[in-house]
Formats: structure tokens, C-alpha cells, sequence
């Protein structure tokens, strides 16, 4: 039960998605990964990637000076 | 135990994509969805830029559409991969710079590719005959089936009942009876469907799925093919193309000048890469200098980026004028351009 971050400030919506999901296929079930963004779009992107994959958001929040955190706990069968 | 199939979709987030999906889960099909980012894609980053898209939903059409059928999707980055497509089309253009039927058959490749690593019985697509010029026609249908590999493990659920049969269909997998016979551009029949299945939000795209069969945008990607003497591209040129207005006065540089703040913050990330120039005595845009910096035509940039701001009927305007990744830079005084001497042909 790991705990990773991974910075993808300065890329733009669907990359940050499709990183997420790509570092996401690497980890295992119970990892957390703290993902970093900034564009605002993920903060909805993101969230509903996970959704669909059956991995939980623990928490998304947007700073004020721009920058999206987005906790996403792994589930895997 | 019967086997439970299982398809790949190629979703775009679009209608008609959406209802093929839902014809086979109709059936029994487990299905996943694909999709592809080639760097063109109209879904996406580009409602974030401009202010006055703020209204819009600013959701990933593909991704909702996903969860609206239950569904996992899968995003796959083909930038690399694609500019071959762009570049090299085999079966050569539509109207814009849009190269379909290879396009199409690209997808497709990747979608059976996707297939066969992951396991899946077949691949569906929402294409339905007869709706696209250029690679919907029944004529073309079959290449992209040969061309991709996948064969007839590529169903059209929408217009299957148009085609000759396919492997699922021929296998019992699926039942061609209950699959479509939809045919042409009119939408009356894919409208019916979301009514028997209760769909109430849908995206309509207008026009292509992507910014290539945009005239405006095939213009500024030939321009800047012209321009460079090569049609090679970054994936930052190609998203840059979607942001403000692009300005050629001749051919040793190009102005992008931007139209609402939603755009400078945009362009402010790309400060690094090119001269930079706003107004420093009125508020205005900020603008991207690409081409050759002669002190000629930073003057005519800057008089440009005035004539688009607040000091556009001053008489004097002050610009500043940066270098990539320098906050400082020279200032130029200035005289706004007039109108009458902007021709239209300037503005790509
Ligand atoms: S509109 Fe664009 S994405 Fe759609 S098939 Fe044509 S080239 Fe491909």
C-alpha cells in the first residue's frame, strides 16, 4: 500500500486522463497516487476516469493559486 | 455455460457511437470502450481555453458517454503515431485537411490490436453507411475493414443490416435481426432509438470529430507547413493553432494574438518558447511571435498587438517586447495600426 505522487502540472486535458491511467495500470490494489495539475479540466476528468474504473477519489481540491491535487485510492480485483 | 462475448468500442462521444454500443449491450455483449487522442481531438482541453465557452459542460464527451452505458474506457495517446496519418494519407484528403478513410483505418488497426492483447471477440464502431463523404460510404467501408486487419470481426452495428454479414453475426454472437439498418445523414433514426432507450443528453458534434475538417484550423496547419518548409509538427504547434487569432503580414513571421483571458493565460505557458508582446500603457492581449525577430518586424508586430487593445485609437501605444524566458525586455513606442492597413489576407 504505496503511496506515489506524480506531477502533471502544464499538461492539458485529456493528457493529465491519460497519464493517470496509464501510472494507475502499474500499481497495485490499496495504492494511493496523489496526482498534480493544472488544467482545470482534470478536476472533472479525472474524477470520472476513476468512476468508470472502479478506483475511489479521496479527496480533489483546487488551490488557489491554480494548482489541482486529485487522491485517488487504487481498486483492483 | 454460454460464453459471454465481449467487444471493443471505438467512442468518439458522439451520438452515434453511444447507440451501437447500446444496440449490442442490447444483445448481451460485454463491451469497453477505446479512444483515441491524436492531438486534433475537438473533446478535450480546447472548452478550458476560451472564456466565453464557459458555459459549456466542460465534461470529456468520451468519458460520459462511457459512464452513461456503463462502460470502462480506455484513452489512448496516439499523437506519434498519428502525424503519419496527417502527413502521408494514403487516400489523401477531405474537404480540409481531414485524411478519414485512413484515419479510419487507423483507429480501427489500433482498436484490433487493442483486441487481440486484451482478449475481446470483435470491435464496433457507430460509422453508419452512406453518412460521410469520405470514408462512410458503402464503397469505402471494406478498406477499412481489409486495411485496419481487423476483417469481419469490425461490426457497425448502426448499419450492419446494410452490409454483408459479419463473424459475430455469422457466429451467432450477435443477432443481425435486431441490429440496425440506419443509412445516410439524416438523424431521424438514431433520434428514435434514444427515445426507445430513454437517452435525454447527448452531445451533438458539429461537423467532423476533429479540428482537421475545420477550414479555419486546416488553413492555419497548412500555413504553418508552408511557413516551415516541412509538415512536420509538435504536438505544442497543433494546439497552439486552436488558440487566437493568427496573424501573417509576411512570410518571416507569424502573430498570435489572443482573444479573452481564458487564451493569455493559455499562451503565458508557451512565453518560454516564443518573443512575447503586450501593451504596457493599455490593457490588451497578449501576442506570440513566431518567425524572424528583424527589428522591422517586431515594429509591425507591436503596432498589430496595439490595434488590439484598449490604445487602439491612441496615438502613441508602448509595447513591451520579450524575449523567450525573459520577464524583462524592450519597450517599443508605437502607432496603433489602422484598420486600412491590416489586410484580410492577413489573418489565417
Ligand atoms: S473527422 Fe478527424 S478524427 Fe474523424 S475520421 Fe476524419 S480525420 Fe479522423
Amino acid at each position: 500500500m504505496a503511496h506515489y505522487e506524480y506531477d502533471l502540472r502544464g499538461m492539458i486535458c485529456p493528457m493529465p486522463v491519460i497519464r493517470t491511467q496509464d501510472r494507475i495500470a502499474e500499481l497495485l490494489d490499496g495504492d494511493a497516487l496523489e496526482v498534480l495539475c493544472s488544467d482545470p479540466g482534470a478536476l472533472h476528468d479525472i474524477p470520472a476516469w476513476c468512476r468508470i474504473h472502479g478506483h475511489s477519489v479521496t479527496n480533489a481540491v483546487h488551490e488557489p493559486e491554480g494548482l489541482i491535487r486529485i487522491q485517488v485510492l487504487v481498486h483492483k480485483p | 455455460m454460454v460464453t459471454k462475448r465481449k467487444a471493443v468500442a471505438l467512442i468518439s462521444g458522439g451520438l452515434d457511437s453511444m447507440l451501437a454500443v447500446r444496440m449490442v449491450q442490447e444483445q448481451g455483449i460485454e463491451v469497453e470502450g477505446i479512444n483515441f487522442y491524436t492531438g486534433f481531438c475537438v473533446e478535450g482541453h480546447t472548452h478550458a481555453i476560451r472564456n466565453h465557452d464557459k458555459k459549456k459542460k466542460k465534461r470529456n464527451n468520451a468519458l460520459w458517454v462511457a459512464e452513461q452505458l456503463g462502460i470502462k474506457l480506455h484513452i489512448i495517446d496516439v499523437i506519434e503515431e498519428y502525424k503519419d496519418i496527417v502527413i502521408n494519407p494514403k487516400h489523401g484528403y477531405g474537404a480540409h485537411l481531414n485524411p478519414c478513410l485512413d484515419c479510419k483505418g487507423f483507429m480501427v488497426r489500433k482498436a484490433e490490436e487493442w483486441r487481440i492483447t486484451n482478449n475481446f471477440d470483435f470491435i464496433i464502431t457507430g460509422e453508419v453507411v452512406g453518412q460521410r463523404p469520405m470514408s462512410q460510404t458503402a464503397k469505402r467501408m471494406p478498406i477499412v475493414m481489409r486495411e485496419s486487419g481487423a476483417g469481419n470481426r469490425l461490426v457497425r452495428p448502426l448499419c450492419a443490416r446494410k452490409l454483408e454479414a459479419t463473424l459475430p453475426e455469422l457466429e451467432g454472437w450477435l443477432d443481425r435481426s435486431k441490429l440496425g439498418e440506419i443509412s445516410g445523414r439524416s438523424r431521424k433514426e438514431q433520434i428514435a432509438l434514444t427515445r426507445q432507450w430513454g437517452i435525454k443528453d447527448y452531445a451533438q458534434p458539429a461537423g467532423g470529430c476533429c479540428f482537421l475538417t475545420n477550414q479555419q484550423y486546416a488553413a492555419k496547419l497548412q500555413d504553418l507547413w508552408t511557413s516551415r518548409g516541412t509538415r512536420e509538427y509538435e504536438l505544442d504547434d497543433i494546439m497552439l493553432l486552436k488558440v487566437g487569432r493568427h496573424i501573417r503580414p509576411n512570410a518571416d513571421f507569424k502573430l498570435i494574438v489572443c482573444r479573452d483571458d481564458g487564451e493569455n493565460n493559455f499562451a503565458t505557458g508557451y512565453k518560454n518558447r516564443f518573443i512575447s508582446l503586450y501593451a504596457n500603457s493599455h490593457e490588451g492581449p497578449l501576442a506570440l511571435f513566431d518567425g524572424q525577430a528583424s527589428t522591422e518586424n517586431l515594429k509591425l508586430a507591436a503596432r498589430i498587438v496595439a490595434r488590439y487593445g484598449k490604445g487602439k485609437h491612441a496615438s502613441v501605444v508602448t509595447v513591451q517586447v520579450s524575449e523567450p524566458r525573459e520577464s524583462e525586455g524592450q519597450e517599443l513606442n508605437v502607432t496603433p495600426l489602422d484598420t486600412t492597413e491590416m489586410p484580410r489576407e492577413w489573418i489565417l
